[in-house]
């Protein structure tokens, strides 16, 4: 195959954005048309098409809204927002109304936990909504207002930063800083500067950044990229949009930098379709880079360097976030994790060697540069270094971005947010750990508790059970559906919590839920599937008394509901008889 | 010519060519992994089935995505790896709606003989039946996706003649599916087709009029280790106490009364059995109550209305021990193909298109004495704890008695390949 047809492929999603967006849905004769355009089977478009869900095959409406499903959503008013949606549009839930104009949907978190419940309407993002918000709202649209004006301006929430000069991400930022340093240092002497800070990945990984940039740069390859994960998805998580909102300019800066370092002449942002708001501010911040200089023709580096960087809009998928499902993605494909048989440092995207990272590692290490690595690796601890973003939200007062020092005990930042009786935090989201409240002394840090991003604090109303069920359809619908233990796992796990919370489960139950989350612990084909039923393991370790009374016990008998299992047949004699 | 490196299986000192897959590398070297997507020359492999889990190094890995390096500690038969790549086979059973009975591919089926391999007597996971289609619209091909183990075989490796797939994998997720791409199926001629029906593992691409299956006791996994033994849990167990005379009950719930006939099959052993065993209720003897305690029920059939579920009850509450004989007890069986669709649909099927010349219209029928209709049909063990579990439709007659043996006498227990089966 050569190398042309494999550039045309990667314009897939573009091509299918370009029909989703002029009417709203991809029709059979748009998948047909874009196969024959890139001479591909329809079938493949279809296979892509289908995987996102933002994508439709039907029409979804002239305003589609997308209300965020997540838990925090869920404890904040989902129910009446989603009923007060159905009643103002006349629609039912996943379609659309009989005038075709309000298609009404479910979607995985939109990065807006500090401001639930949330929305998306053709992706302009509304907040804190309320049930009588949502009637003026479809009233307005009927009445022909403007999305854009109605849109609510997203909030930074920007809550703490480390007291003195000990920020890293949010301190006074002047463009153009960090890339004068690249005028006296070779892309060797960058990566060494990176490692000097022992910089680690901030998407959740925690891969040492240098060894990343070296391996990739020590590959030969016709060409070399640096990929931008901007596609956080882990619900609870909006570290990124916060510093793609308020410092574009750093991540074009630390892109820049990452490039130079492995030697790359293209840099790509793959941006979640449900920040396609922040477009606008990248955009712009591409642009004064390309006035400055550093963009798009040979930059004043120490060494011979010319850099672009382009946008890619993802389009609804969790699994995307995986570095490997997005290149796939990236590439116009389904976005399917790969069995690790070789690194995208290898072979990555249009099999080159290819470094992604992280928006905040992204940003930090602009940082390192600027600042040196000695002020970086004075903050923090020895085992992470430096400042780390924390997305705060759930029950506390002040919801939003925390930038701590590595280090912070749990009890020092429930205290900075106002955690309100707090019961437990679930640390870096559905994937994470559930850390009980009275665990105060615990350490954010890579010695003890490590924290991709995503803090969310439950208090003591809040029913462990209802969160744990939230995770595990989230993962049920957002899993890749690839390999048995992560796709058929997490339905039949969600069945078992089903049970438990119709209370007949029996305590044998309790063990196979366990022993069924560890098999998909060892079994899953990715990091993300192994990690879909971490947070329940542990919330039953954590939790056991909580889960031992939503048992019940009955001698050899199953839990069986009798009457319920009727129901049906004795619905369909009343309706005949 | 390739490095050959040593490392080591289970402890045991192997040899391959450095960077070969290590199924194949295992094989080469006596040991086989079982396997289910892995295709030998699918490179990268596809990793879906994560059948052949090994540990390399202490770390968990399908097989079929390690390469041979010196030096390398692979585990494989132990007792954690052993249970995963089992629980992954049942993981695909209780997903897919696997009716070997009714199934084309049934013996020759890769996904049945690792069943059978393993010795899978019933899926620790609960079925999701789901509703699955057919999809005949294809020219030469038929798509049972209930049979679908999403492997992705034939995704990868079905392509016509001028290079195009001829299946995707469709949505995500818990929805997603195969689907064919019908302008270039129509591409492939007979042998094409017939090649993409053997590259599936399972029965679920099928070539119209060419679906042949040989006859019982012939086919591949009829035929493949036909004289070993079978790994079956809870082997050679302590005689009950009791009686001097064992007292054993039957009955057949959501079944065909079809493994109860296998039960007689044992023939003039009957009469040996008759005098050391009584058989309380049971269609057999047509004792309608329990008259006394019983050692041992057998139950065939699930449960598909009130009664049912209220004689399981009655068997669970009578018996120490209960064995569920045959698919439809253990699982559901055939009376389960209506569990994808819902209640009111199939009594409107029965009652009432089919007899809407009937003055009245639709009459469903109901009735104090009538049993009334669950809502999908249930394996027994959803509704009462099961002790023993007998695969097959019906079951061979000596598994059953074996196993009886077994739990009455403590006799010696070891069911061969020809005794297990799930058709």
């Amino acid at each position: 195959m050569t190398t042309t047809h494999h550039s045309e492929k990667t314009l897939l999603l573009n091509l299918l954005w370009a029909c989703q967006d002029a009417k709203g849905f991809i029709s059979n004769q748009d998948i047909f048309d874009i196969a024959a355009k890139l001479d591909v089977s329809a079938i493949e478009v279809e296979g892509v098409c289908t995987f996102y869900h933002f994508f439709h095959r039907k029409p979804a409406g002239k305003y589609i809204i997308y209300l965020n499903n997540s838990i925090l959503s869920e404890l904040k008013g989902y129910a009446a927002i989603r009923k007060a949606l159905e009643q103002a549009t006349g629609g039912h839930w996943g379609g659309v109304d009989a005038t075709g104009q309000f298609g009404l949907f479910d979607t995985s978190c939109i990065g807006l936990s500090d401001q639930e419940p949330a929305m998306l309407i053709n992706f302009y993002p509304f907040v804190k909504v309320t049930p009588e918000r949502v009637f003026q709202l479809i009233s307005a649209l009927r009445a022909g207002a403007s999305l854009a004006e109605l849109a609510d301006t997203v909030e930074d929430h920007l809550r703490y930063v480390p007291p003195g000069d000990r920020a890293i991400f949010f301190r006074d930022f002047a463009p153009g800083r960090a890339l004068q340093r690249l005028t006296t240092l070779s892309p060797q002497q960058v990566i060494d500067e990176i490692r000097e800070a022992h910089l680690l990945g901030m998407g959740g990984a925690f891969f040492p950044t240098a060894d990343k940039w070296q391996i990739c740069r020590n590959n030969p390859g016709e060409q070399h990229y640096l990929v931008c994960n901007a596609d956080e998805g882990e619900p609870g998580t909006f570290k990124d949009r916060v510093l793609m909102n308020r410092l574009p300019e750093l991540l074009i800066e630390g892109m820049i930098v990452g490039g130079y370092a492995i030697g790359a002449a293209e840099g790509i942002i793959y941006l979640r379709a449900e920040y396609r708001y922040l477009l606008p501010r990248l955009e712009a911040a591409i642009a004064t880079y390309k006035q400055l200089g550093w963009l798009g023709q040979p930059t004043p580096a120490k060494e011979s360097f010319t850099f672009d960087i382009r946008i890619q809009m993802g389009a609804g998928a969790y699994v995307c976030g995986e570095e490997t499902a997005l290149l796939d993605s990236l590439m116009g494909k389904r976005g399917e994790p790969w069995p690790k048989v070789f690194f995208p440092v290898e072979r990555g995207y249009l099999g080159q060697p290819t470094s992604v990272n992280n928006v905040e590692t992204l940003c930090a290490a602009a940082r390192i540069i600027e600042l040196g690595a000695n002020k970086f690796r004075s903050l923090g601890t020895p085992g992470s270094p430096g400042t780390k973003l924390l997305s705060v939200a759930g029950d506390c007062r002040f919801p939003g971005i925390y930038e701590i020092e590595w280090g912070m005990t749990v009890g020092e930042l429930l205290g900075f947010c106002g955690a309100e009786d707090p019961y437990f935090i679930q640390v870096s989201g559905p994937s994470g750990i559930c850390v009980p409240a009275a665990e105060q002394s615990r350490c954010i840090c890579h010695e003890d508790l490590l924290c991709g991003g995503s803090v969310m604090v439950f208090n003591t109303q809040r029913d462990l059970l209802q969160v744990m069920i939230n995770f595990t359809e989230f993962f049920k619908k957002e899993s890749c559906g690839v390999c048995t233990p992560c796709r058929a796992g997490n339905f039949i796990l969600g069945r078992k919590l089903d049970l438990l919370k119709r209370g007949l489960a029996r305590p044998a139950d309790l063990e196979e839920i366990r022993q069924w989350g560890q098999l998909l612990g060892v079994a899953s084909r990715c990091g993300l599937g192994k990690a879909s039923a971490h947070a329940l393991i542990n919330a039953m370790q954590k939790f056991p008394a909580y889960f031992q009374q939503r048992v019940r016990a009955k001698g050899r008998e199953k839990g069986f509901d009798l009457d319920r299992a009727l129901g049906d047949y004795r619905e369909a004699v009343e309706q005949t008889s | 010519m390739k490095k050959i490196v040593n490392f080591t299986i289970d402890g045991k000192p192997c040899q391959a060519p450095e960077g070969e897959n290590l199924v194949k590398a295992a094989a080469a070297n006596g040991i086989k992994i079982p396997s289910l997507c892995y295709y030998e020359h699918i490179d990268p492999p596809l990793g879906t089935c994560r059948v052949c889990m090994v540990k390399v190094d202490k770390k968990a890995f399908a097989a079929c995505t390690i390469k041979a390096k010196e030096g390398m500690q692979v585990e494989f038969n132990v007792p954690e790896l052993n249970d995963a790549r089992k629980a992954m086979v049942e993981m695909m059973f209780a997903e897919g709606n696997h009716f070997c009975p009714a199934c084309e591919k049934s013996g020759d089926c890769d996904l049945q003989g690792l069943g059978y391999r393993l010795g899978v007597t019933i899926s620790r996971f609960p079925h999701l039946f789901l509703n699955r289609f057919i999809d005949y619209r294809p020219k030469r091909i038929v798509v049972e996706h209930n049979r679908c183990i999403l492997c992705r075989r034939c995704v990868e490796e079905v392509n016509t003649k001028d290079g195009f797939p001829v299946f995707s994998f469709l949505n995500r997720g818990a929805s997603t599916e195969v689907r064919v791409d019908y302008d270039q199926e129509a591409k492939l001629d007979e042998e094409e087709a017939i090649k993409a029906m053997h590259l599936c593992p399972t029965g679920a691409i099928l070539v119209r009029g060419k679906t042949q299956p040989r006859p019982r006791g012939e086919r591949k996994y009829d035929l493949q280790d036909a004289g070993q033994t079978v790994s079956t849990p809870k082997a050679g167990m302590a005689p009950l106490k009791g009686q001097p005379k064992k007292v054993i009950a039957t009955t057949s719930l959501a079944g065909c009364f079809g493994c109860h006939m296998s039960l007689l099959d044992i023939d003039e052993e009957l009469m040996d059995v008759i005098e050391v065993v009584d058989i309380s209720k049971s269609p057999l003897t047509d004792i309608k109550k329990f008259n006394r305690r019983c050692d041992v029920g057998l139950i065939e059939g699930g449960c598909c209305n009130d009664e049912n579920v209220e004689v399981l009850k009655a068997f669970r509450a009578n018996c120490d021990i209960l064995v569920a004989v045959g698919e439809c007890a253990i699982w559901g069986g055939l009376p389960a193909m209506r569990n994808f669709v819902p209640l009111e649909e199939c009594l409107n099927e029965a009652y009432g298109h089919a007899t809407s010349d009937l003055e009245q219209g639709k009459v469903i029928p109901h009735h104090e004495d009538l049993p009334e209709l669950l809502d999908r049909v249930y394996g027994c063990n959803e509704i009462v704890e099961i002790d023993y579990y007998i695969p097959g439709c019906p079951p061979d007659a000596s598994h059953i008695w074996k196993v009886l043996k077994n739990i009455l006498f403590g006799a010696d227990y070891s069911i061969i390949k020809s005794e297990f089966k799930y058709d």
